[in-house]
């Protein structure tokens, strides 16, 4: 039943196991489960109101889910909050990046927690040439080169931002990425980055959830793709065994 | 395969240099109409006075008293304006800081030696000052309510309570200590104008070398953003509120030993004078950008011009044409900014 794009002996980064989640009367999700491996692009597709949102938001601690369980690196884990979550490398990639537009790369990639130094030997202020330093490796990393470390940015495409929230994820060692609709509003040129950043990060063994509504998108980074359809799980598939008109039918039954 | 991607790929160099030009020029503005204004004030008292504005230490002086008040206001609403609120009680916060501080300094004069009475009242009023200031960040980030309107109740509370206080009129000191540190001077420099300065070194510290200032960009520019970077938001708004709070204190206390005396309506022209010169510094009201350098820029072109114009005889109400002139040039040149596409802090 479960295909896997990765060798069977090696253990799954994530490991979600019968996940139910229910909100009132609504049954969001239903025994749902799904797997993913270190380097692999796991697609999450499904039409408006499957559940796609409900089940990545229960991964990564925004909701606890009501039954089943969730294993990372192979221990039961439940997460209580968002932070909980990123402190085990599970970082979520939201389509509005949350990014703060008039700081540079540096300053959002430590937002919240900013290396300090001491000038003169007692007064702590803000380390920027270390941010700065950070920024330049980490965005090299993605293959993306930096001139000009202290443009606010708000100063950069919808790609190299999108760069950037990346950047932020992987600097803290996040070894789970979701990505919420990394590609939607960009233009061509743009996602046809996003798809190249995606694969850069597989290569460099992350794990990846990427949502998305654009079939062409998904055939172009993702291994496997998970379907959901009214809260339950429609189907599974590899990427190299199957085709969009499949997908389709399996997103909207019958 | 690879994202070449570089941030000099979308415009053309030599396009993006000029803009880059006219983006510093624009970051500049506040001291560049500071520097027009003396420019102006100085050519005019040479030619009709025959004598220097600027390099007068009794005008130099004038101007710097007369900017102590509002930039002590401005500096906590540049704070709050950055984060994306406002503060409108901070005028009638320092009012009633100013009467506390005079009645406090009073009452302990009564059976404390003076020295000690002006601590006692220089602390009583920073303290109540922060009263109306932790009312306004519990209300604002705790209830939801909208910084301009909660503020605006604290606004009539806080000039209530000062009135109410003051019993409809001035509160004298009577401390020989308050009145030296109001009037007083080390090596030339008025004290008032030097304890200024001081906290505005603190507050330029606070807001670009701090986690602290750091937070209240990034809460400016995309609250969500910060929320998710594990930022504690709502505490971060308590804090602004009370900052600004402290800011329009020291305001108070300063005006009150200043004059020797308390008033309620103290701060009142102040509070647009005070925004004003937040906005005229580079601040946006929409929050994400200003600085604390702009803003002392902003408070000495507002004062310049007040002083300037009496200097040289202009009948004083044209003072609040050319000031309002002066902040709608200001936010026009923002716009055109933000336009090219220019940085925003």
């Amino acid at each position: 039943m479960s295909v896997q794009s990765q060798p069977q002996s090696q253990e799954p980064i994530l490991d979600v196991r019968s996940v139910s989640k229910r909100f009132g009367g609504v049954e969001a999700l239903k025994d749902v489960s799904m797997s993913l491996y270190p380097g692999e692009v796991v697609a999450l597709a499904g039409d408006n109101g499957a559940g796609k949102s409900t089940l990545i938001k229960t991964i990564s601690g925004v909701h606890g889910a009501d039954g089943g369980e969730i294993r990372f690196a192979g221990e039961a884990v439940h997460f209580a909050s968002p932070e909980a979550a990123r402190a085990h490398g599970i970082e979520t990639i939201y389509q509005d990046l949350a990014l703060a537009d008039n700081l540079s790369i540096g300053a959002n990639i430590f937002l919240g927690r900013e290396p300090m130094k001491r000038v003169l030997g007692f007064i702590p202020v803000l380390d920027r040439p270390a941010m700065a330093k950070a920024a330049k490796e980490t965005m090299a990393r993605l293959d993306f080169h930096v001139n000009r470390l202290d443009a606010p940015v708000g100063r950069f495409s919808g790609g190299q931002r999108q760069a950037v929230a990346i950047g932020r994820a992987i600097y803290w060692n996040a070894r789970v990425l979701i990505m919420d609709e990394p590609t939607a509003a960009l233009g061509v040129p743009e996602q046809r980055k996003v798809v190249s950043l995606i694969q850069n990060l597989k290569a460099q063994g992350r794990a990846i959830i990427f949502i998305s509504h654009n079939l062409q998108d998904i055939f172009a980074v993702a291994d496997r793709i998970v379907v959901l359809r009214r809260g339950t799980l429609a189907g599974e598939r590899k990427i190299s065994e199957t085709n969009p008109d499949e997908i389709v039918k399996l997103m909207v039954g019958g | 395969m690879s994202a070449h991607t570089s941030t000099e790929s979308r415009a053309d160099p030599t396009q993006s240099r000029s803009r880059q030009l006219i983006v510093r020029i624009a970051a500049l503005r506040a001291w560049l109409f500071l520097a027009l204004l003396l420019i102006f004030f100085e050519t005019w008292s040479r030619v009709s006075y025959g004598q220097t504005f600027l390099f007068s230490s009794y005008n130099a002086q004038s101007i710097a008293i007369f900017a102590v008040a509002p930039l002590l206001l401005a500096l906590g609403s540049t704070f709050v304006i950055i984060s994306g609120g406002i503060d409108l009680s901070v005028g009638f916060i320092m009012g009633l800081a100013a009467v506390i501080a005079a009645h406090a300094t009073n009452l302990a004069g009564q059976s404390l030696p003076p020295f000690a009475a002006m601590l006692v009242g220089i602390t009583a009023g920073l303290v109540v000052a922060l009263g109306p200031g932790f009312v306004n960040g519990v209300l604002i980030s705790k209830l939801k309510v909208p910084p301009f309107i909660g503020t605006l109740g604290m606004f009539g509370v806080a000039r209530g309570v000062a009135f109410l206080l003051a019993g409809g009129t001035t509160v004298p000191v009577s401390n020989s200590w308050f009145a030296a540190l109001g009037n007083g001077r080390v090596f030339g420099f008025p004290i008032i104008v030097i304890i200024t300065v001081l906290f505005v070194l603190l507050m330029h510290y606070v807001l670009s070398q701090t986690r602290f200032g750091q937070h209240t960009y990034a809460i400016g520019a995309n609250e969500q953003a910060a929320i998710r970077s594990g930022i504690n938001v709502p505490r971060h708004i308590r804090r602004l509120y009370l900052l600004s709070a402290l800011c329009a204190g020291l305001g108070g206390v300063l005006y009150a030993a200043r004059f020797t005396a308390g008033a309620a309506q103290a701060g009142e022209p102040l509070l647009l004078d005070s925004i004003a010169a937040v906005v005229i510094g580079g601040a946006s009201l929409f929050g994400g950008s200003g600085t604390i350098l702009g803003t002392v820029a902003g408070a000495l072109v507002i004062a310049v011009i007040q002083y300037g114009l009496v200097f040289i005889n202009v009948e004083p109400f044209w003072q609040f044409v050319a000031v309002g002139v002066v902040i709608i040039i200001s936010v026009l040149v923002d716009q055109t900014q933000r336009k090219l596409g220019g940085d925003r802090q």
